[in-house]
């Protein structure tokens, strides 16, 4: 059984976003960036999954700029075996790559690859989209399991249970099939020092997005990126019959 | 071009959701659909005909339909598509399960987690946990939006709108449904109560969140809750408010022993009125909110409960 696992390279989530002056994005430079943390889930279920034995190989794609291949290796780190990184020079949050053209360069490798199953996080945190495992599912015409908080993996199939919106759904799909993860899904490990340095002398195969012959221009256009209107500040009250005064005489909501 | 509308249903009734969904589209255009697929679905589809905006409801009745799966409900909305220029799903776990595998069947990027309509083809969403809104345009020949509810009222009862049966037919694609495990509460919807108190790690354990069903039984409130006190099994996972949980805007929001991180932030900081218990006065909470009070939660919500 092998596993496809896409890993992208967003800004770190204890970093709070800060809008560019010009209104045109968020600035990235010289901020910490990590592998988004859904993604980090699927590394580690399909590490999971080789561990009991049943999964045989790890393949990790991302796309984005050269700087991608750190998450590459990190997701290496972990566990995966092999990588290819598909560069680009567009942006990958905003007003660039979009998940739609994601998901089609990720159907042709997966064309070439043949993976048994993919498993991917259900959103990245940059442009919080939450579409790409969907639309590679329908390009493929495969079965999708989103929002996973438990996946068992049988013969032929996989039965999945997802977080929905009023609790817990389960899932019987037949593979090949997308699997997107869920925060429950699993605590993704910490990769310990021997294992970052044998990850650097794994496999990692470097493509040009251009190679895959994929139309990149962007269907989204962005107009403008601004600051959310900030809260005017509180106040702190010192009783608790201060506080039920407030909220009954001043904001009048109880 | 007519706007449809697909409805979050559980084939009775119709999800708040639906009615927030009708809202945003009837400020793009005066022609809204929605579309109802489930099985033995008439209720739900009289329910969206009969809310105000709505000149039209489709009904897709097959058993494929019956819990909603995205390959069988995209089979659904696919053989309408063509006579809509937009087509719009709430953005909850449903509607995002859904519309991006018929953006791709149908070669369209859509535009998630709508909170403002522009014009026609021009949007707000929140990215980056909403510390950051974007006005992005669509270029698609057709367009396809996910909508925050919390951007819209929900439109009022009063339609009369004519209710049409369209044969539609699931997919062959293999997935079977197992099972479910619904949450029950007697409580309002979490996404469309008035009042939500949230719980966190600062509660410490599922029976301290006892404490805050007697509050949320004095004021008719529904409950959430952070991350971790998910996490760590406090409570189910459709309680969780935030960037990767649900979006809530209630008139009062009150957050008790909740630190304040920004995930958790992108989830209710449109709220009207927000209320701090922490006992930490540096906690970013209080950054948010309009009331903060510093103290031991175990002291001050029982106090509350008996004050309000
Ligand atoms: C990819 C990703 C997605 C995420 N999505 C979400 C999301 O959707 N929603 C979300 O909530 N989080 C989300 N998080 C997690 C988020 O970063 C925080 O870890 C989480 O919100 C913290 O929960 P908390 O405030 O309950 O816990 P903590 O940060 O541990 O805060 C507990 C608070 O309780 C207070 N406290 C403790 N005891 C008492 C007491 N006796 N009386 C009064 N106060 C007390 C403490 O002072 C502290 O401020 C996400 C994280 C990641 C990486």
């Amino acid at each position: 059984m092998k596993i496809l696992v896409p890993v992208k390279r967003v800004l770190d989530y204890n970093v709070k976003a800060r809008v560019k002056a010009d209104g045109t994005g968020v600035d990235l430079a010289n901020v910490k960036m990590s592998i988004n943390p859904f993604d980090e889930i699927a590394v580690e279920e399909a590490v999971k999954l080789k561990e009991a034995g049943k999964a045989t190989e790890i393949v990790v794609v991302s796309i984005g700029p050269a700087q991608a291949q750190d998450t590459i290796r990190a997701a290496m780190a972990m566990g995966a075996d092999r990588g290819i990184l598909v560069e680009t020079t567009e942006a990958i949050d905003l007003g660039g790559i979009e998940p739609l053209h994601v998901a089609k360069i990720l159907q042709k490798i997966i064309g070439e690859e043949a993976p048994n199953l993919v498993i991917m996080g259900k959103q990245s945190i940059d442009d919080d989209s939450n579409q790409t495992g969907q639309m590679l599912a329908a390009l493929l015409g495969w079965p999708q399991a989103t929002f996973a908080s438990k996946v068992v993996l049988g013969d032929g199939s996989a039965e999945v249970t997802r977080e929905i919106d009023g609790g817990l759904e389960t899932l019987k799909v037949s593979l090949p099939a997308i699997i997107t993860t869920d925060l429950r899904l699993n605590t993704p490990r910490y990769a310990a020092l021997p294992n970052i340095m044998k990850a650097k002398s794994k496999p990692l195969a470097n493509k040009k997005i251009e190679e895959f012959g994929i139309d990149t221009t962007p269907r989204l256009k962005i107009v403008s990126v601004a600051e959310p209107e900030k809260r005017k500040g509180g106040i702190k009250v010192e009783t608790v019959d201060a506080l039920v005064d407030k909220l009954k005489n001043e904001a009048k909501v109880i | 071009m007519a706007i449809l509308v697909l409805a979050e249903h559980d084939n009775k009734s119709l999800k708040s959701s639906t009615a927030n969904t009708v809202t945003a589209a009837a400020k793009i255009g005066s022609d809204v659909h929605v579309l109802v697929a489930g099985k033995g679905c008439d209720e739900a589809a009289k329910a969206a005909a009969g809310l105000a905006g709505v000149t039209k409801v489709l009904q897709a009745d097959d058993a494929a339909f019956e819990h909603g799966l995205a390959e069988h409900v995209t089979e659904a909305l696919k053989s309408v598509a063509g006579n809509y220029s937009h087509i719009l799903v709430p953005a909850t776990g449903y509607g995002k399960n859904i519309l991006p595998r018929l953006a791709a069947l149908l070669d369209v990027q859509p535009i998630s987690d709508v909170m403002a309509v522009e014009n026609e083809t021009t949007f707000k969403r929140p990215v980056y946990a909403g510390n950051a809104i974007a006005t992005v345009q669509s270029l698609n020949s057709k367009h396809l939006l996910s909508i925050r509810t919390t951007g819209f009222a929900a439109a009022g009862a009063g339609g009369s709108a004519a209710v049409e049966k369209i044969s539609a037919s699931g997919s062959s694609i293999n997935v079977t449904f197992v099972g479910q495990e619904l949450s029950k509460s007697e409580r309002p919807e979490l996404a469309a109560a008035k009042v939500v108190i949230s719980g966190g790690r600062g509660l410490g354990s599922g029976e301290n969140f006892a404490m805050l069903e007697k509050l949320a039984d004095k004021l008719g409130a529904a409950i959430g809750a952070s991350r971790a006190a998910v996490d760590a099994g406090y409570v189910p996972n459709d309680y969780q408010v935030g960037q990767t949980g649900k979006v809530v805007a209630p008139q009062l929001y009150i957050a008790v022993g909740i630190s304040g991180a920004i995930q958790h932030l992108a989830g209710m900081k449109d709220s009207k009125v927000i209320v701090a218990i922490n006992k930490d006065p540096d906690a970013p909470i209080f950054g948010v909110a309009d009331y903060g009070i510093v103290g031991d939660l175990f002291q001050i919500v029982p106090e509350l409960t008996e004050k309000i």
